[in-house]
């Protein structure tokens, strides 16, 4: 378990005081993924690099697993990193060390004898998917290929938690999908807690249990990541809602569906979790005289269940109409009526 | 055919010079490989923001380093004569000129091993400090293995610029190749000599030159 307490860091430049992290609580339990997204600027790389200690806090505490990061240092700290262990953006492998190398690095620091070592590696690697290219340089590799490499290395001493500072920000679209599914992977099978800064919502949404919102070095905004879909309370919250199911919110995308379709009546409904998955269009086409017209759809996958939008046409009897939406209010779909046409 | 091209030339003497170049050459290579190398890691690990950060020893550092790096290596040798004196107990012959040498030259490779290392990405030492590692550990494991072909580089060419002050030593009595050009050529106007200690100079210098390549390019994995 991870425990924040009022934690704050200010970088004194001489000229200028900047509070990167402005007191920050947060507790994080085991096994968690745990996403905190915000945009440049926020204060989350600051925020990860002092859950490890390369950033000394200037107010308040980092407890992982009982132990106050924080209050530690010299050898005990260089222990403690070894379980707390991290990714990175630009992975950082050493390039003159081949795959195996790199990956035996953190067991070189830990004092772990050559044979371990080489059994331990051969393990990562197969773990990772790398078979094959343990002897190959980092300059050999793809993208996804070097941050395989760099969750390896992380894993080697067996981390109790994995730091990810915006780990899949330099890959493509669907490097970045392969990686998420590994750390997923490694979260199931090893029960590692993992922490992850991203300024992209696709990353929170594909692979968190919770997202903090950070902006100007606070949590502004906290909560199960389907919950937060479902209700953004802050502008910036919303705004990373919206990278990920914008097409269909736009005042100019309601008003060109409108003009597409001018007749019967135009409903967004709200899926969350369970809902997504029941044939609750059947039913109602079923019981209801209402000519039903699907005009939009969007169904998200997060890791606790599904989250969609759907924009239907509805066309019959207006008392037929509010029968459906009153059906649909009982199946615990949210509706939002976007205007007759 | 040599006879005709260089009577003057005595290759026994030739020879002998040679050798002495070579061993200067080495003997001071060495040495301003291991204390430039401590010099630009201190220069490094002292800066600002960095894993020793400390203004005090950087600047002295730094001092010593741009002091003796602006000295004319030929007034460095004059300078240093009481020093070589009683370091070796004779100003004269190849070992004299090596204090001079190595103390002309280690501020020059302590300069290109501070850029060598800043050319490190930052972001590796970092991991390698996420990882838990001691600073001496980085130094190890990380700076040097990273910085190689730089480092290997950059003592190419410190050791072709120490064969050229080996000649300039020569000139005062260090012996070598400069020695028998400037006494024996020079003085002597016998040219041919002047021509072949060229000859042997150019040889010594392209075959540090190929070494150096060829291990800056085994040593290149990016």
């Amino acid at each position: 378990m991870i425990e924040l307490k009022g934690l704050t860091k200010v970088f004194d430049t001489g000229k200028a005081r900047l509070t990167a992290v402005d007191h920050v609580d947060l507790t994080v339990p085991a096994g968690e993924i745990f996403g905190i997204i915000g945009y440049s600027g926020a204060g989350k790389s600051t925020l990860i690099r002092l859950l490890n200690g390369l950033e000394k806090p200037s107010e308040g505490s980092v407890e992982i697993n009982g132990q106050n990061i924080t209050a530690i240092s010299g050898p005990k700290l260089r222990k403690a990193r070894q379980k707390v262990s991290m990714i990175f953006q630009h992975f950082n492998l050493l390039w003159s060390r081949t795959v195996r190398e790199n990956i035996e690095f953190p067991l070189e620091i830990a004092g772990v004898g050559k044979e371990e070592r080489r059994k331990r590696s051969a393990e990562l690697i197969e773990l990772v998917g790398l078979e094959g290219r343990e002897s190959a340089y980092p300059a050999q590799l793809s993208g996804g290929q070097k941050q395989r490499v760099g969750i390896a290395r992380a894993l080697a001493n067996d981390p109790e938690v994995l730091l990810c500072d915006e780990a899949t920000s330099a890959l493509d679209p669907q490097t970045t999908d392969a990686i998420l599914e590994l750390l997923v992977d490694i979260n199931k099978r090893l029960g590692l807690t993992i922490v992850l800064i991203t300024h992209e919502m696709h990353v929170i949404r594909k692979i968190c249990h919770r997202v903090a919102v950070m902006e100007g070095g606070r949590v502004v905004e906290l909560g199960e990541v389907l919950h937060v879909f479902q209700h953004p309370k802050e502008t910036i919250t919303k705004r990373f809602v919206a990278q990920v199911t914008e097409t269909e919110d736009s005042a100019e995308t309601v008003r060109h569906l409108r003009e597409q379709y001018p007749e019967g009546q135009l409903v967004k409904l709200i899926f969350v979790g369970d809902q997504a998955e029941q044939p609750i269009l059947t039913q109602l086409i079923r019981e209801y005289t209402v000519e039903v017209n699907i005009v939009h759809g969007n169904i998200s996958h997060t890791q606790r269940g599904a989250y969609g939008t759907l924009i239907l046409q509805l066309k019959g009897p207006a008392d037929e109409i509010s029968k459906a939406l009153a059906f649909l209010g009982a199946h615990d779909v949210q509706t939002e009526v976007m205007g007759d046409a | 055919m040599l006879e005709t091209l260089f009577p003057n030339v005595d290759w026994a003497d030739m020879w002998e010079a040679t050798l002495e170049t070579i061993y200067m050459t080495a003997m001071s290579t060495f040495f301003t490989f291991v204390i430039g190398l401590v010099l630009g890691i201190v220069l490094f690990l002292t800066a600002p923001n960095q894993l020793w950060a400390n203004k005090i020893v950087n600047w002295l550092t730094g001092a010593f380093v741009n002091i003796f790096r602006s000295i004319p290596f030929i007034i460095l040798i004059i300078l240093l004569i009481p020093f070589t004196k009683f370091l070796i107990g004779s100003i004269r012959g190849p070992n004299a000129a090596l204090p001079a040498l190595i103390i002309g030259a280690a501020p020059f490779y302590a300069r290109m091993v501070l850029i060598a290392l800043k050319e490190i990405d930052k972001g590796v030492i970092e991991a390698a400090r996420s990882m838990g590692a001691t600073t001496w550990t980085i130094i190890r494991k990380v700076l040097l293995p990273e910085s190689k072909p730089a480092l290997i580089s950059g003592i190419t060419v410190t050791a072709i610029a120490l064969v050229g002050y080996t000649a300039m030593a020569g000139i005062i009595g260090a012996g070598g190749l400069g020695t028998l050009a400037f006494l024996d050529g020079f003085q002597r106007s016998r040219e041919d000599v002047t021509l072949m200690a060229t000859i042997a100079i150019l040889i010594i210098v392209f075959v540090v030159q190929f070494i150096g390549d060829f291990l800056t390019g085994k040593a290149d994995k990016r």
